[in-house]
Order: C-alpha cells, then structure tokens, then sequence
C-alpha cells in the first residue's frame, strides 16, 4: 500500500560517461582552467582543438587527476575522482592516456610495456596477459616488434604501443594528449589511422589534437579552447565551416592556410 | 715480536667485526635511504617533511655525536638493554641512510617525469610506480656515489670500536695498550681497512660494468 516514489534524483544520464561541472584550476596567478563544464557520452569522439597555451593538456591531465582541480567536480562513469591513493589508482585504470612523448618505459621490452598493468594493476595472470599484449600488438600493426626495446622503434610504432599499452587496460574512455605531435610527417597518419579505427569500434575517445583532418573524419564533437574557456562546441562540420566566435574564426584562418 | 703473527686471531676477530659492522649498516642504509627516498618524492605532505627532517638532521650532526646519543642517551630513555652492536649499527645505518637518500633521491630526479605518469596513468600506486618504473631507471645513476657512500662508512665504522665494539680500531688500541710499536700497529690496521674498501669498490665497478652492458 505505501507509495512508491518514481521520481527521478539527479542522478547522470546513463550514457553520461565523463562530466566535469564548473571545474577551476590556476597555476599560481595563471587560472588555466575557468568553469570548464563538459559532458562526454560512452562512445562519443570529441576532439579538443585551441591554441597553444589554451589549457587543453591541462583539461586532459585533470580528467585522470595527474593535474589537482580547485574547484568543481570531474567525474568518470558517475563516480566523482577520488584522492590520491589506492582507489584513485584503481580509477585511473579504467582512464587511459597517450601522451605526446609516447612514455613507454624505457626499461621494459615492449611487450613487458603492454603486460605490465595487466599483471600488477589488474592482476591478470602473465600468459594471458602475454596473449592479451600480443593481439594489441598486432592489432596496432607492431606485432614483430614485441621483444625490442621502445628505444629500437620509430616515433610512430612507439605511438602505436602506448596506445596498446592503454588499451590493454581495457579502458572505459581514452584521452589522447597531441599524439602525432612530436611525429615526422610520414608517421603521422599511422597512428591517426590506429586512432581511427578505435573511433570506429565505439571506443569513448578525447583527443586533443591539431590534426583537423582527424577532427572532421572522425570526431562526433569539436570543443573550441581558448584562454582556459570551452568557447564554443560543435559538430565538426559546423565548427569548421560556420564558426560562431570570433576566437574560433581566427584560429581556424590561421590554421587552415598552413 | 711481530704484531701481526703474534695477534692473527685477534686480528682476524677485528676484521671479521668491521666487516659485520659495515655489512649490516649497509643494509640498514641501503633500506631506509630508499624509503626515504621514497618519502620524500610522495605525493603525501607528512611523509615529505619527515624524510626532508631525516634527511637534514642525519646528514647535518656529527656521527660521534649520534655514537653518544645512541650509547648514553637511547637506553636510559627507550631501550635498556640493546647490545652494543646493534646500537652501533643503527647509528651508523641511520647516520649513512641519510646520505643513501639523497643519491636515490638525485638518481630519481634523472628519471623522465613522463616515465611515472605514465605508470600513474594505467592505474599503478605511487609504490607500484617507484618500484616497478623509476627505480629501476635510477639505478644507474644511484649506483656510481653509492660505492662512496659505503666506502665512507667503513670508516665510519671505527667509531664503534671506540663504544665497545670489537674491530679493526678497537684491536688497534688493545695493541697499543699490549705496547707494540703504534706505527706498525697502523700499518697492518691501515692495510685490512684497505682490503674492505678496495673490495666494495671493485664490487661496485663490476655492479656498474653489469648495468652498462644491460642496456
Ligand atoms: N606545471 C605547470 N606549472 C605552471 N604553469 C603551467 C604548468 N603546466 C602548464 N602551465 C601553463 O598553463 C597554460 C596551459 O597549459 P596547457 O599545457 O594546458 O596548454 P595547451 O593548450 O595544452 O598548450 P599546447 O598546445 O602548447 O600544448 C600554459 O600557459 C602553460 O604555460
Ligand atoms: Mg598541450
């Protein structure tokens, strides 16, 4: 006979799968994030485009905490990030990161790179975490690479298995920080193709990057970054052919010549 | 009389003591400077401070000094009956981790930022990180100012022989005390502390020849 109350609380969309509201951040006088409010959806693609020094790393590191916020709320999957400490970690592990710089360890084989959190983060027992590397591998196109050291490879096939690496760790969402940045030209579209193909198999994917041919292929969304503001979010089709700001109609005319 | 034949056993027992005495210390040393180390790198403000305390009080007082704390002061207020060995370990292990710590530390700071977040990032603890990730990467770096650091203590190690503990100092001055001629006294003592030193330095040089070839 009681009532049973159906109203809804203010829990997140089910698909709500990174929210970060009102989010501040400075370093010292420098605030580098100003009330980020930004929504990301399981599967979607969204790519972080701005001028340099617009606080677009920032953003990334901060949603995997390497970077503390002051203010506002991040949260992955509907669980706010905890403090440093083992929960973080265990959070941190369903939040993969590739980096500019690639960061594979320098010490460890390759395949050791892609085993390593699977054995002493996941606990995963050392043949199948070797299986499990090794399909990666071959899945990012380095597979005959697997006993070399990350020294040995290109910048690219060094891309390739950070990616792996995140991958391995079977991430719920993927942040990728410029990472054809600091690659030749002709390395570029290796990754970008990589990248690509994730997009496609519905892999939940921020990608801050200057590649806008990626950006148009393969993002669901473009978020405009300038001065540590979110300025403006399209579809890319939108953003790139009808941009509304003024910061956004500047950066593209400047980018868009080279 | 020859000092050396007509004391081969005490000799021997003074030598086998500095050796026990460095070796332990060592390993006191070796364990604690890393987990100072650690500490003071931590993403724990406490646990910075006290390494950076550690660190800076060890390293700043003088090892005589924490001889006479450990040997006067420790067993009125804390300990009553630790023997003498293992209050001169753990002033010298103490005194020496400080110095451990901050070749660590140093070794640490060669290492790639990018290498610990990295392992932060796929979900690693900050013990997981140092340990599976930097340090291995800072050995080579540590390993070099280690050989010195322990080549220092074991010297260092004579002061126990002055608190109580018998070793290659303390048979020295049993010698003396037996009145046999003080120069040839020191030369043989000179030459055994030579021996212990010469071996950790050619056991560093091979340590360090094994990481050159590793990489
Ligand atoms: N650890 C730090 N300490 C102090 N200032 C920092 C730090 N990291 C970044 N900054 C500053 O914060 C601002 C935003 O940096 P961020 O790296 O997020 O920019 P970005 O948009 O990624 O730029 P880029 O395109 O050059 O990579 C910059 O002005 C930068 O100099
Ligand atoms: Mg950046």
């Amino acid at each position: 006979m009681a009532e049973v109350s159906v109203t809804k609380d203010a829990a997140p969309a089910a698909d709500e799968l990174v929210a970060l509201k009102n989010v501040n951040k400075h370093f010292g006088a420098l605030h580098v994030l100003q009330d980020i409010d930004l929504t990301i959806a399981a599967g979607e693609v969204v790519v972080v485009i701005g001028p340099s020094g617009s606080g677009k790393s920032t953003l990334c590191r901060a949603i995997n905490r390497l970077e503390t916020v002051e203010s506002g709320t991040i949260t992955i999957d509907g669980k706010p990030l905890p403090q440093e400490g083992k929960e973080l970690a265990r959070l941190r592990a369903d939040v993969g990161m590739v980096f500019q710089s690639f960061n594979l360890f320098a010490h460890k084989t390759v395949l050791e790179n892609v085993m390593l959190g699977q054995v002493k983060v996941r606990k995963v027992e050392k043949a199948a975490a070797a299986q499990k590397a090794r399909a990666l591998l071959d899945r990012v196109g380095v597979g005959t690479q697997a006993d070399k050291y990350p020294a040995q490879l290109s910048g690219g096939q060094q891309q390739r298995v950070a990616i792996a690496r995140a991958l391995a760790m079977d991430p719920k969402v993927m942040l990728f920080d410029e990472p054809t940045s600091a690659l030749d030209p002709e390395m570029i579209n290796e990754v970008l193709e990589v990248m690509q193909q994730l997009a496609r198999d519905g892999m939940t994917m921020i990608v801050v990057t200057h590649e806008m041919g990626f950006a148009r292929s393969a993002a669901n969304r473009v978020v405009f970054m300038a001065d540590g503001r979110i300025v403006e979010q399209a579809t890319p089709d939108e953003f790139f052919n009808n941009p509304r700001s003024d910061r956004a109609k500047d950066f593209l005319s400047k980018i868009l010549h080279h | 009389m020859n000092v050396l034949l007509d004391n081969l056993s005490l000799f021997r027992e003074g030598f086998i003591g500095t050796l026990e005495l460095t070796g332990a210390s060592a390993l006191v040393a070796m364990v604690l400077g890393v987990i100072i180390a650690g500490f003071r790198v931590s993403p724990v403000p406490p646990l910075r401070i006290f390494g950076a305390l550690w660190v800076t009080l060890l390293r700043n007082t003088p090892l005589t000094l924490l001889f006479l704390v450990a040997f006067f002061v420790v067993p009125k207020v804390l300990f009553p009956d630790l023997d003498s060995f293992l209050l001169a370990v753990c002033a010298c292990g103490f005194y020496t981790s400080a110095f451990v710590a901050e070749a660590v530390r140093s070794g640490i700071n060669t290492v790639p930022l990018g290498q610990a977040e990295a392992a932060r990032s796929i979900g690693m603890t900050f013990t997981q990180t140092m340990s599976l990730v930097v340090l291995p990467q800072a050995t080579r770096t540590v390993v070099p100012p280690l050989s010195s650091i322990f080549i220092a203590l074991t010297k260092n190690t004579a002061i126990a022989g002055a608190f109580n503990n018998v070793d290659l100092f303390n048979v020295s001055k049993t010698l003396s005390n037996d009145g046999y001629d003080i120069a040839v006294i020191f030369l043989w003592i000179t030459l055994a502390y030579l021996i212990v030193t010469y071996a950790i330095n050619g056991l560093f040089r091979l340590l360090e020849h094994r990481l050159e070839v590793a990489r």
